[in-house]
């Protein structure tokens, strides 16, 4: 059995039915969608599947969508199958004012420090995580710096091209 | 005396007829030798270090300014080049660093990051503008990075400095 996107997407579906959305071929990489509460599910069914098989966790990091009120942040996790070296990326939404996910540092060691990063940089607090601190910053900071709350550029400069610097 | 003449050894010789003696000043001729064999601590923070490696490297080669024994300890080291960005959790270390050099002790700040903050002197939550906001530098080197013949001339530069037998403090209050 060859792992197609068709056939997780199939699998996902067949085990969680609605519960999993808004399948797409983002980049190349199949991209979906679960409730917040349930990223440990998915994410455990994806591991111990023995057809799927994403026992490693590429990358996990942060987004932060100030448009979409009532779930702002969200957690994104990339899993590779290492066999076959499919690759698939899971979304799950936040809202801002109370950031709270489950840690899938019990699962994928990997995730640890990169939830810590996660947390560093936009806030998202990892419920379950054994140590949640800052780990690229000074400890003393006290905002999430990658938070889209700040202005891009210096207002106040007209010798810049708005175009240019995204404003 | 000039860059590019050729800097001998301090004080003058006297002839005699039996041959010559040399007259000098112990101060001068500590500070031509201080000049001469500085050893540099082995500290790069990011990119400017590559080019920082190139001098080392047999190429350009700071050997031949007498620059060749990089330290891995501060303890044994007498000038601390900055190559490379300074973040604000950096600063604590590199003070560290530099309070652990036994004097005498010289800074040279390189590249446009550690001269100011460079390319994140703007809008930055974690770069330091400037390393002289944590240690005293003698020498900044333009560019980002800079050519390694920029940072030749830089230690060359220093030597220049060290041989004038001037303080810091001196310099900086020197009537020109
Ligand atoms: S000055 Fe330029 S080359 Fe040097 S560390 Fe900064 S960004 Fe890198």
């Amino acid at each position: 059995m060859t792992l197609t996107n068709e056939f997780i997407q199939q699998k996902l579906e067949g085990k969680f039915a609605d519960q999993v959305s808004n399948f797409i071929l983002h980049y190349d990489i199949l991209t979906f969608e679960t409730p917040v509460e349930n990223n440990l599910k998915v994410l455990t069914f994806l591991h111990d599947d023995a057809e799927l098989g994403f026992t490693y966790l590429n990358d996990l990091t942060a987004v932060h969508y100030p448009d979409r009120i009532g779930e702002e942040l969200a957690v994104v996790y990339m899993l590779q199958n290492i066999k076959t070296s499919t690759r698939i990326r899971l979304k799950v939404f936040t809202p801002i004012i109370k950031p709270d996910v489950f840690t899938a540092s019990n699962l994928f060691l990997t995730a640890n420090w990169l939830e810590r990063e996660a947390y560093d940089f936009f806030g998202v607090n990892f419920v379950g995580h054994p140590n949640l601190i800052r780990i690229m910053n000074v400890d003393e900071m006290d905002y999430f710096p990658l938070r889209k709350e700040y202005p891009l550029e210096e207002q106040t400069r007209i010798d810049k091209d708005d175009d240019m610097f995204g404003r | 005396m000039t860059n590019t003449e050729q800097q001998s050894f301090p004080g003058q010789i006297h002839e005699l007829p039996s041959g010559g003696i040399v007259l000098s000043k112990l101060d001068d001729i500590i500070n031509w030798a201080r000049s001469n064999s500085l050893w540099p601590l082995t500290f790069a923070t990011s990119c400017c270090g590559i080019e920082y490696m190139s001098v080392a490297g047999a190429k350009y080669d700071f050997s031949r300014f007498g620059f060749e024994v990089a330290r891995a300890s501060p303890r044994q080291a007498d000038v601390i080049i900055i190559a490379g960005t300074i973040v604000n959790k950096m600063a604590p270390v590199l003070k560290r660093l530099y309070d652990q050099m036994g004097d005498p002790k010289y800074v040279i700040a390189m590249g446009a990051c550690a001269i100011s903050g460079g390319p994140f002197f703007y809008n930055t939550y974690s770069v330091v503008k400037g390393a002289d906001h944590v240690i005293p530098v003698d020498v900044y080197v333009a560019g980002c990075p800079p050519r390694p013949e920029a940072l030749l001339h830089a230690l060359i530069s220093l030597q220049e400095k060290i041989k004038s037998g001037l303080t810091r403090e001196q310099i900086k209050t020197a009537k020109v």
